[in-house]
């Protein structure tokens, strides 16, 4: 079946429905219900007929239905463009399509159609899994594509599989030049829908009681970063994220203006390292306290946020210097000081009288710390993931009631007991710790780590990082979360370490994960420049990208042509002919070529009549041949002599 | 001009060679390749695909519209492979009434050690005759022309195509093979009655040559029917053997031009006669035919029949 308006048969109807079916099915998770209950009642509609021979429905019935689901999605979304309504139409679509597949022209767009859904898959996930899963699917689409083209006799759908698969193996070195030589251009190339990033998790820009402690139920990973220097001590890891200045009784939120430009006075020396940022839709980019440097597109606040130009979605990677003692704000502006000890009336009355009465006893500012901190210790206070509910007055009700609490619960404790006591305080949020990966040589930081501290202001001394978590819990700080929560707590499965071989098994997956984000997905026009760079192309330009792709191409579909070639030709495995016809091929390059129809006998007399000077060297092989292929002659010594007069045998 | 041009361009492309004697071998240069609509499409969905995985930065989606432009090229290669090297040779082609459809046979050769599919034989490209040729494997593929006039048919150029495996390319070859059909003369119809036979005038050399009465056997001659060779004898190994009968061999029958009436043209005449050699064959005469110029002598058979209309089928053809 090669003619384009030819129909197909049920059988190929079998497999269109197989290929696609399979490519749609991860969409299942993200699709209305009732779309999924449309198409699934219009494939099987289409089964039906094509099982039982009957006519497909009119086209006018198909608009309709295709008006009615273009509608439906409409209703369900709000739009008809973007990534969740697109697919779901592109779905339907696809359902109706089937209903209207009749010829050999319809089949072929229904698997150019289950290729591009091969890629929306890849709008939501882009695993390894993910990956290997497509693969199949491409595989049963390309087989289904083979099997629509037989003529006559169709073999096994399993004979097209593994033909597919050769075709597809013989196209990957193309497609690993292009894929590392094509000219990448940076997306993207238009607006990106809203919703391409809806549900990624990350910190906020605002803290409220619980917020962080949710976020440690996600093991997703926040970043990944690979350190220069030698990796600092883990009480080092602080990795700074939204500072957050303004407090309302109860949430904590990121300052809209910023005061003055950082200026840090450093010691000692920088650590440099490259993060590897996951995408999620805000705009910190994170750094070890304090950042020396800024990446590209992108600025740093006052109080050393660092801000990408726009939201990150898509993984980023930057390098990043940090300078682990340091000391900034000295001369902080007094707006912003005054700003950092502003509380709002009439909210946590108790902690603000508790506030008042340490500043009655300590006059100064460091023991006044010492003493809220020793409170902390102390007192009975509970390191939990599940900490209970709070009220109308949060803090009073976690100092003077709960006293189990997240980090969030001590940091907000501690800062308003600062402001109350009239010490400048803000929150800073971010991740402390990391999980170090030895397959890999870098650290994993996940957003289970999310972690709040405090940072006050000291004259002379400018802000300093008191963290209250690590005195009620210094396992928190030094060992990690998972060693600082009770194990009960429900902590995601991969962050916890307890069974050793299991921890280096999702390590090692971890670094394949890291490669495949690193090499596969996270391939950019900079990775590409510098790929190239490092084998000796320096400042690629498209042209001369363009031109080694061609050149490189070449010489693979050349290889390709002749791989192909060698198996075309006739091998002549019987000595005796293979001898005869090298001397008919000498004949032939001085233009005494033998006739198709000319037996060897006619052929060498036609050759002795115009060459009499090869008459004997002629008659000798033509005898010996002869003899061997037609006679009764059989000896080796026979054929080596055949073989040698043709050798020497020049014309 | 543009006539002229596209002359030009064909000669150079197609390079026509005439016909060929013997064997085709399908190098490279007489195997062409285009895209097919589909293989337009295709390209035309991986740039979409391709303008997707800029716009959302899909790593992966790079990667799959790589492997399918990589197996877009690879495709060609082996839509060209699937006729490249094929040895070709034209087959015998029975004799036929004009009218019917000449059936050509084409000999498809594979000597290599792949399977071909779905390989295309066609004249005008509105109906092709497919075939698959096995490796190593030599296979005949059909293709029926139509014979509207006595005489040589010769098949003129045929196009062996195909678009296996993806439907992407469409490779063709163009195919001058020296083979023809002989094309007898329509016969009348109906016919006018058989003209009256004559007394044989050497009765014994055609005696035992009727098919009325068993009267024993001898040798087989090439032109002896089929219908009477002793098949029973041969199955016993005693070689081909013909079955002779007594009858009306005593007659003698002359099939003669001028027997029919004066106002008919010479192709109706033809046509008469082709439908007096079918009857007296059918009738198990033995006859002969007089054209002007021309004349086969007294014989009956199959062979007698196939000679008679061979000679009307060629009649003042100039061959």
């Amino acid at each position: 079946m090669t003619d384009p308006r030819q129909p197909i048969a049920w059988r190929h109807v079998a497999y269109l429905l197989l290929s696609l079916t399979m490519v749609a099915a991860p969409h299942v998770f993200y699709l209305r219900w009732w779309t999924i209950a449309l198409v699934s009642a219009l494939i099987a509609w289409r089964a039906y007929l094509g099982y039982a021979r009957l006519a497909l429905p009119s086209r006018w019935l198909l608009i309709l239905v295709a008006l009615g689901a273009t509608l439906g999605v409409f209703i369900s979304y709000r739009t008809i463009f973007g990534r969740d309504a697109g697919v779901a139409l592109l779905v339907v679509m696809l359902g109706l399509k089937f209903l209207e597949t009749r010829t050999l022209r319809d089949a072929t767009l229904l698997i150019f159609l289950g290729y591009f859904l091969v890629i929306t898959n890849f709008l939501r996930d882009q695993t390894i899994p993910t990956g290997f899963y497509m693969l199949a699917c491409t595989l049963v689409i390309t087989a289904t594509m083979i099997s629509l083209h037989y003529a006559r006799a169709e073999p096994a759908f399993r004979v097209q599989l593994r033909m597919a698969g050769v075709l597809l193996a013989q196209s990957v070195p193309l497609m690993l030049v292009l894929f590392l030589l094509f000219p990448r251009v940076p997306g993207p190339l238009w607006g990106m829908p809203q919703d391409t990033f809806a549900g990624t998790s990350g910190l906020s820009d605002t803290m409220t009681p619980g917020s962080l402690s949710k976020l440690t139920l996600s093991d997703a990973v926040a970043f990944r970063v690979k350190f220069e220097s030698s990796l600092p001590r883990r009480r080092h890891l602080y990795w700074r994220g939204p500072v957050m200045w303004d407090f309302d009784g109860r949430t904590w939120s990121v300052a809209r203006f910023f005061y003055n430009t950082p200026l840090p006075k450093t010691e000692g020396e920088a650590v440099s390292y490259e993060v590897t940022l996951e995408p999620h839709n805000r705009r910190w980019m994170f750094a070890l306290d304090i950042p020396g440097k800024v990446p590209p597109l992108a600025f740093i606040s006052g109080d050393f946020q660092i801000y990408a130009n726009q939201p990150v979605k898509n993984r980023v990677r930057y390098d990043m210097l940090s300078y682990l003692n340091a000391s900034y704000g000295v001369s902080e502006n007094r707006f912003a000081l005054r700003r950092a000890l502003n509380l709002p009336a009439g909210t946590n009355p108790r902690a603000l009288e508790l506030a008042r009465s340490l500043r009655e006893k300590h006059a100064d500012d460091l023991p006044l710390v010492e003493a809220v901190l020793r409170m902390f210790r102390d007192q009975n206070f509970f390191y939990t993931l599940e900490p209970p509910l709070l009220g109308d007055h949060p803090v009073d009700e976690f100092l003077f009631k709960t006293r189990a609490g997240f980090c969030e619960h001590f940091a907000s404790a501690f800062a308003v007991l600062m402001r109350g006591a009239g010490i400048p305080a803000r929150i800073v949020t971010g991740y402390q710790g990391g999980d170090m990966n030895e397959f890999g040589n870098y650290l994993i930081v996940r957003q289970a780590e999310a972690h709040a501290w405090v940072e006050i202001w000291l004259r002379d001394r400018g802000w300093v990082r008191v963290d209250p978590t690590s005195v009620v819990s210094p396992l928190r700080v030094d060992s990690g979360i998972s060693a600082a929560v009770p194990a009960t707590d429900p902590l995601p499965f991969m962050v916890r370490g307890d069974i050793e071989w299991l921890r280096r098994l999702r390590l090692s997956w971890d670094f394949m994960a890291n490669s495949w984000n690193q090499w596969v997905l996270g391939y950019t026009p900079e990775r590409q420049r510098w790929l190239l760079g490092s084998v000796g192309i320096d400042n690629a330009t498209w042209q001369k990208l363009t031109a080694i792709l061609f050149f490189l191409a070449g010489v693979i579909v050349a290889t390709l042509t002749a791989l192909a070639l060698r198996q075309l030709r006739r091998r002549v495995r019987d000595p005796v002919n293979a001898a005869y016809l090298r001397f008919c091929d000498k004949l032939r390059r001085k233009g005494l070529s033998r006739d198709p129809t000319e037996g060897p006998v006619d052929y060498a007399r036609r050759v002795e009549g115009s060459r009499p000077d090869l008459k004997p060297a002629v008659a000798a092989i033509t005898r010996l041949y002869v003899a061997l292929r037609y006679g009764t002659e059989r000896g080796t010594e026979a054929l080596m002599d055949l073989q040698r007069r043709v050798r020497q045998f020049s014309a | 001009m543009y006539g002229v041009l596209k002359n030009r361009l064909y000669t150079w492309l197609f390079q026509p060679r005439g016909r060929d004697r013997g064997a085709i071998v399908l190098v490279q240069r007489r195997v062409f390749i285009l895209p097919t609509r589909q293989g337009l499409l295709f390209a035309l969905v991986l740039l979409l695909m391709l303008t997707g995985s800029i716009n959302y930065t899909l790593g992966l989606g790079f990667v799959l519209t790589f492997l399918l432009g990589a197996l877009g090229v690879n495709a060609m290669i082996h839509t060209w492979r699937n006729l490249a090297n094929l040895r070709v040779t034209g087959g015998r082609a029975q004799p036929v009434f004009a009218g019917d459809a000449a059936q050509f046979t084409v000999h498809l050769e594979n000597g290599g050690d792949t399977d071909r599919y779905a390989i295309g034989l066609t004249r005008n490209r509105n109906n092709a005759t497919f075939a698959d040729v096995p490796a190593r494997a030599t296979v005949a593929a059909g293709i029926g022309i139509p014979a509207p006039r006595r005489g040589i048919l010769r098949p003129g150029r045929l196009t062996l195509f195909t678009r296996f495996p993806l439907g992407l390319y469409y490779a063709w070859a163009y195919l001058e093979l020296d083979i023809q059909c002989l094309v007898y003369p329509r016969p009348a119809f109906p016919g006018l009655p058989l003209p009256p036979a004559l007394a044989s005038a050497g009765a014994g050399a055609e005696r035992g040559r009727g098919q009325e009465d068993f009267s024993g056997m001898r040798q087989y001659h090439v032109g002896d029917s089929l219908r009477h060779i002793a098949w029973k004898a041969a199955a016993r190994d005693q070689g081909l053997l013909t079955k002779l009968f007594s009858g009306q061999s005593e007659t003698e029958l002359w099939l003669d031009w001028t027997q029919l009436p004066a106002q008919m043209g010479v192709e109706e005449r033809l046509s008469h006669l082709a439908r007096w050699v079918l009857d007296a064959h059918a009738a198990g005469l033995s006859f002969g035919l007089r054209l002007p110029g021309e004349t086969v002598d007294l014989a009956g058979g199959a062979a007698q029949r196939e000679r008679c209309l061979e000679v009307l089928a060629l009649f003042e053809s100039g061959k």
